[in-house]
């Protein structure tokens, strides 16, 4: 694997040559005066800002609520390549439901001995509660965000799968709104596949895996912690760009096996919940007793087959970094195939050899918890200071079983709007899955942006940027 | 529509009503303290703002002295005087955002760049200099707010319950500024001086309630006089803000989501009840019944009637 100060230039070929997809936008920006982009860059900021598309950060005492920075230079992907990319997640996320709908049921995956039945049975992501239990069309995980890097013109890895509730589409939309509103000219010049369908291509999906699907009209609703969790703003997006309800856990009631919502008269029955709550705040009756963002009843009204919850209580398991080693071999034995796109290799460090490596090259690769997001509580070995990689050498070896490791590396860079001009920042992709009556990918994704110079951390919370992406039409 | 929503529509005018009236109250304070030959002494100006918001106990709790920088930290920018206006601003602000998918876009815009604009003030920069400008900021805001409310929303059940909270809010300002100083609105005080307390007070009240100039038209070539001052403020229906008017507009605003639900719940009589005694009602009766007793009276009322719209459609 190439070593990170080498990566890929996703605009410029090593003769400093703009690639293909890249032509027409490496001369556009060329021709553009110095301080264009800082106007549009604010311009932009100033559009974000008005419409209160924020996210929330978490312990900040002043100004809780953030705006994501925003890159005005487009990322560009190629028709072909995306033909590729899109044929791999189409094959994961499917193989990702098998997985799933295998370890609630026969679990034939661990007898074949294709994965430790204790990494499975003794997760905290597997609910013994799913057992046996088939949902509509036999779909677990309805939203998926598959992260990907991209390391050299063919190479690109899974990083993860994300199988929860994964966010940051609101983004993806707004993203391109934006972009049409600042740069006109750039979609006459270009043929960009478009994004706008997503929330009609949601809606579907979430229609097509209600329980009673002959009934002529779905009553779907977004459930959400409030205003004042991070992703707020993405789900009062989602609900009003579908035109259903937003409702946190108050406003739903189970009677008789049924969910309900409390309106201003009589109480409206529920048929397809897309919850953006965790598993264990769903329902108090069943997971977290102290839960007050969830409904009482509702695991069991579910269970019963009278709503739909998506994605499903106990996804997790999917995506946890335990799981992710095992992932390509998910693949093989639900597809029969070869994954067509690659994980990242991964060392497990609950295995003892694999911990003893990891410890030995602390300062060359990247440490997670196996049960962290949002890029909290992870090493990044090469540009962490002596002293912090000794502190985490002595929480690694306290519990290895809760830290997987990878290589640093070499994600591929674009072109980003800086103070001093244009320069190539790293990069990454979330592209959105929607699964239900079919696979629907939209072209493109998210494109998380590390704004610092030589940092390859893209997550918000952690100041990383976003990118409208750009999938081109042959 | 949820309940909750149908709360969240409701308090979200409420609180902008609220922060258009308590800036309203201090614009009638720096205006007193401005013209100094009033013959009063200073801190009258601002008595009557901290009297008429209604939160005196609050203040001198925490403050030693009441002058301008004290009581626009407090009415103001204060985070602890739940009815301050950034209070307002925020909790209006944090009900429309609980209702993103149930307003408008330009309506939200109008909310959010309020609340950006006002935070990005630092209050030590508002002197008493200065605070008439960002008073008649705010208070064009909320007419903002309010038009841009009126101008995109949809009339449906979520628009009306937003009339109802802008008008109970109304209503109790008014009441409770007539209130607060009901004795210098009492008949036999008409035979007052020029420039007295009194004098300078009926003038105030009459600011407060943005009915200075309107008062001329709805009783031509009068003077100020208490008894009419009373009526327009209480009975007088073309008055926008007076209680009749505040419920005229909630009584036609129940006929509508009776229609609207095909159904009647008590609060919708009740608003139609208190409407209909207003109208009915004249001054002689009021005085006769005591005014002091009538304007607790209309505030229990009010509130009750605010009680019984939430148990009835399930504000959550």
């Amino acid at each position: 694997m190439a070593d990170a100060r080498t990566f890929f230039n996703e605009m410029l070929d090593e003769a400093g040559k703009p690639r293909q997809p890249y032509a027409r936008l490496a001369k556009w920006l060329a021709d553009k005066p110095a301080n264009f982009l800082s106007k549009k860059g604010r311009d932009a900021e100033t559009i974000f800002r008005r419409l209160g598309i924020t996210f929330a950060v978490y312990g900040a005492e002043e100004a809780t609520e953030r705006l994501i920075p925003f890159d005005p230079i487009p990322r560009i992907i190629s028709a072909s390549e995306w033909r590729r990319l899109s044929a791999g997640i189409d094959q994961r996320v499917r193989a990702l439901n098998a997985f799933l709908h295998d370890i609630y049921h026969r679990q034939e995956i661990l007898r074949a001995g294709r994965i430790p039945s204790d990494l499975i049975l003794q997760n905290e992501a597997f609910l013994p509660e799913m057992a046996g239990f088939t949902p509509a069309r036999k779909v677990y995980a309805h939203i998926i965000g598959t992260d990907l890097v991209r390391v050299s013109e063919n190479e690109f890895y899974v990083l993860e799968d994300n199988t929860r509730t994964p966010s940051g589409v609101s983004y993806m939309l707004e993203n391109r709104e934006t972009m049409m509103r600042l740069f006109p000219e750039l979609f006459q010049t270009h043929h960009v596949a478009a994004v706008e369908q997503y929330p009609e291509s949601l809606q579907q999906t979430l229609e097509s895996v209600a329980p009673d699907p002959s009934k002529s009209e779905q009553t779907i609703v977004v459930l959400t912690p409030g205003i004042y969790n991070s992703a707020y703003f993405e789900h009062a997006f989602l609900a009003d760009s579908m035109g259903v309800e937003l409702v946190e856990g108050r406003d739903l009631f189970v009677d008789a096996g049924h969910v309900y919502m409390r309106t201003t008269r009589e109480p409206k029955q529920v048929d397809v919940i897309y919850r953006r709550i965790d598993d264990a705040f769903l329902d108090p009756l069943t997971f977290n007793p102290d839960s007050m963002l969830g409904v009482p009843g509702l695991f069991d009204a579910y269970r019963a087959g009278n709503v739909t919850i998506c994605n499903a209580p106990g996804t997790g398991i999917a995506d946890d970094k335990a799981i992710y080693a095992y992932v390509p071999d998910i693949i093989e034995f639900y597809t029969g195939q070869k994954p067509i796109l690659n994980n990242v290799p991964t060392w497990n460090c609950s295995r003892k050899d694999d911990l003893a490596y990891v410890l030995d090259n602390l300062e060359d690769i990247v440490v997670k918890e196996v049960h962290g997001s949002g890029g909290y509580g992870m090493l990044i070995g090469p540009t962490a200071s002596k002293r912090e990689i000794a502190e985490f050498r002595k929480v690694l070896e306290t519990n290895p079983s809760n830290y997987i490791a990878q290589p640093t590396l070499a994600l591929s860079a674009c072109p980003t709007h800086v103070a001093s001009g244009v320069a190539p920042r790293h990069v990454d992709l979330r592209p959105y899955v929607l699964i239900g009556d079919q696979v629907r990918i939209t072209p493109g994704g998210l494109t998380r942006v590390a704004l610092k110079k030589g940092s390859l951390v893209v997550n918000s919370s952690q100041g990383g940027g976003t990118k409208d992406t750009w999938v081109l039409e042959d | 529509m949820l309940g909750r929503t149908a709360s969240s529509l409701f308090w979200m005018s409420r609180y902008f009503e609220r922060a258009q009236n308590v800036s309203r109250l201090l614009e009638v304070a720096c205006r007193g303290a401005i013209i100094s030959h009033s013959g009063q002494e200073d801190g009258t100006h601002w008595t009557f703002a901290l009297t008429c918001s209604g939160c005196e106990g609050d203040f001198q709790q925490r403050y030693d002295e009441l002058n301008a920088r004290n009581l626009t930290n407090f009415l103001v920018f204060s985070k602890e005087n739940p009815s301050s206006i950034r209070n307002c601003l925020e909790l209006g602000r944090n009900n429309a955002r609980a209702v993103r998918t149930g307003i408008t876009a330009e309506l939200w815009e109008a909310i959010n760049t309020t609340w950006i604009e006002f935070t990005d003030v630092n209050p030590q920069s508002v002197t008493q200099e200065k605070l008439p400008d960002f008073l008649a900021f705010v208070n064009q805001r909320a007419h903002l707010f309010r038009g841009a409310l009126l101008n995109t929303i949809l009339r449906d059940d979520g628009y009306f319950f937003s009339q109802m909270g802008n008008f109970v809010e109304r209503a109790d300002n008014t009441a409770r500024i007539l209130d607060t100083h009901y004795w210098t609105l009492l008949p036999d005080n008409d035979i007052i001086e020029d420039g007295s307390l009194d004098r300078y007070q009926w003038s105030a009240i009459l600011r407060a309630l943005s009915g200075r100039r309107s008062y001329r038209f709805a009783y031509p070539n009068a003077r100020l006089k208490a008894f009419n001052i009373a009526e327009f403020l209480i009975l007088r229906t073309e008055m926008p803000r007076s209680l009749a008017h505040c419920y005229d507009w909630m009584a036609d605003t129940a006929e509508d989501l009776a229609q609207f639900y095909g159904s009647r719940e008590p609060s919708l009589d009740m608003a139609a009840e208190i409407s209909r005694d207003l109208t009915e009602k004249q001054m002689d009766e009021i005085y006769h019944q005591g005014l002091h007793d009538f304007l607790t009276d209309f505030i229990g009322k009010n509130n009750l009637f605010a009680h019984q719209l939430s148990e009835d459609y399930n504000f959550a």
